[in-house]
């Protein structure tokens, strides 16, 4: 048996090896962290800029997503009433705007809750309490507002971010910054002639009951203001998008806060 | 194995000894990654970054390797450096490793990076193992731009996202084949890029494994 296969000589190589190489990975990953943080912060910024109507990638540049970003203020709604979380209980719960990561949340059994499988539509299986939303004020009135939704569609699991206006009704832009949809058919929520019909619809009924709705491609009366075309070729999503709407704007959802917002008080 | 000079352990890889259209290997991620060029671009790169570093490494210590847990030795370099450039990726490219998504980390388990690994590295000096790592992962790099180009094009009208046929749902004449943009399409393309090459370079055709016997005729079977 040669030196290098001894069992001193292996183990010494497999100890120095795994030693250089956690050095090298963690000191990447140590290293690198700000930068990362800082890009997923400024890719969800845009995100919600983009929802609201107020980013056009050929015009926009970083400085002025973040400019604009500031304007808003990222604020945690209870969903189960539909107000705002105070200071003192977002300290008892031990969340703070600023870092709540609603997905993590939807997992914590302390800040989550199973969705009966009847109400389920979205598919979302469990649901956080506490939803973030970013709010626009203009003089004193509150000008927009921004809420995350989510849910299933043919492959995969869509994020995005739906943009009312103040009056908690009209819908300003629908967007997904996440998907897996099939690129072409079901990947087309993301092309801008599409997403540009969700703006002015209405959601609400006049009963509150949710109106909106995303109907079979090219079946839609485009002059309804509670229709939506869906995507041709791709209606699994389109029926997932309907539902993930339908499953936010609802009772489970935002209902109870845009009520609060039409009224004119949150 | 005659030595080779560095420009032929360089330039070999690309078309003579392709690893994906001669020895099949990687085409995992090549169906993957190939739907536009950008993330076809920053593939390319990220592999034949990973490739030459980990063949040099690997080379610089194969006298000191003991051939019983070598393979295992290869693995945890590789699989540092990948990690190291998914997270340069993250911080430096971010939009484009999110579309990249697993892909970047799948690079592990790419057969090209193992296999230079294991059949160059092991045996060749740094420089050289590092040329070779280069070369292979051009080699790669050639076939998946060649592909992401046909992908992109015909399947959404543009390259490198600007617009070049327009599209039916941007107004234009240009109806997209969608096939293009699912993963078989890439297998087709790959196969003509196959058949293509070897065309030009009879050398690589192989040599059947075995030939069908003449059918059996009625009389001899009694």
């Amino acid at each position: 048996m040669s030196h290098k296969d001894s069992l001193k000589h292996t183990i010494i190589v497999a100890l120095l090896l795994c030693v250089v190489c956690s050095v090298l990975v963690s000191g990447a990953a140590v290293v690198l962290k700000p930068l990362q943080t800082e890009n997923k912060e400024y890719a969800r910024n845009r995100d919600v800029l983009v929802a609201a109507g107020l980013y056009d990638p050929a015009k926009h540049d970083k400085s002025y997503v973040e400019d604009t970003f500031k304007a808003f203020s990222v604020k945690l709604v209870d969903l189960q009433t539909g107000s705002y979380l105070t200071a003192e209980e977002e300290q008892q719960l031990g969340i703070d705007p600023a870092t709540y990561d609603q997905r993590r949340a939807a997992k914590d059994p302390a800040l989550s809750e199973r969705v009966p499988p009847k109400e389920d539509i979205a598919v979302i299986k469990r649901q956080a309490k506490y939803a973030m939303v970013y709010v626009l004020e203009k003089d004193g009135r509150i000008d927009r507002v921004v809420l995350p939704v989510h849910g299933y569609g043919l492959w995969s699991t869509l994020y995005g971010f739906l943009a009312v206006e103040g009056d908690g009704d009209t819908i300003l832009g629908l967007t997904f910054y996440e998907h897996g949809e099939t690129p072409g058919l079901g990947g087309e929520v993301d092309n801008p002639k599409w997403k540009a019909q969700w703006s002015g619809k209405s959601i609400y009924l006049p009963d509150h009951q949710v109106g909106i709705t995303v109907t079979k491609g090219g079946a839609a009366d485009l002059s309804d203001p509670y229709e939506v075309d869906g995507l041709s070729g791709a209606t699994l999503t389109s029926v997932g998008v309907d539902h993930l709407v339908k499953y936010w704007m609802g009772e489970n959802g935002f209902s109870r806060y845009l009520a609060k917002l039409q009224a004119g008080g949150v | 194995m005659a030595r080779q000079s560095f420009k032929e352990v360089l330039l070999d890889p690309i078309f003579n000894n392709n690893p994906i259209a001669l020895q099949i290997l990687g085409i995992c991620s090549a169906l993957a990654v190939t739907t536009n060029l950008k993330t076809t671009v920053v593939m390319g790169i990220a592999v034949t970054v990973v490739t030459a570093l980990s063949s040099f490494f690997i080379s610089l210590i194969r006298n000191q390797i003991p051939t019983n847990i070598r393979i295992i030795v290869q693995m945890t370099i590789i699989a540092s450096l990948v990690i190291v450039v998914d997270q340069c990726l993250q911080a430096f490219a971010y939009e484009i490793s999110k579309q990249l998504s697993v892909f970047v980390g799948l690079i592990i388990t790419n057969c090209i990076v193992m296999g230079r690994a294991e059949a160059f590295a092991m045996k060749n000096p740094p420089v050289a193992s590092f040329i070779d790592g280069i070369g292979n992962g051009l080699g790669y790099a050639v076939v998946l731009l060649a592909v992401g180009f046909v992908r992109e094009l015909l399947g959404s009208g543009s390259l490198f996202g600007f617009e070049v046929l327009s599209t039916v749902a941007n107004g234009g004449w240009y109806v997209p084949n969608g096939l293009l943009l699912l993963p078989p399409s890439a297998f087709f393309l790959i196969g003509l890029f196959i058949w293509g090459l070897r065309s030009w370079k009879k050398s690589q055709v192989e040599e059947a494994e075995y030939k069908l016997a003449p059918q059996t005729k009625s009389s001899e079977a009694v």
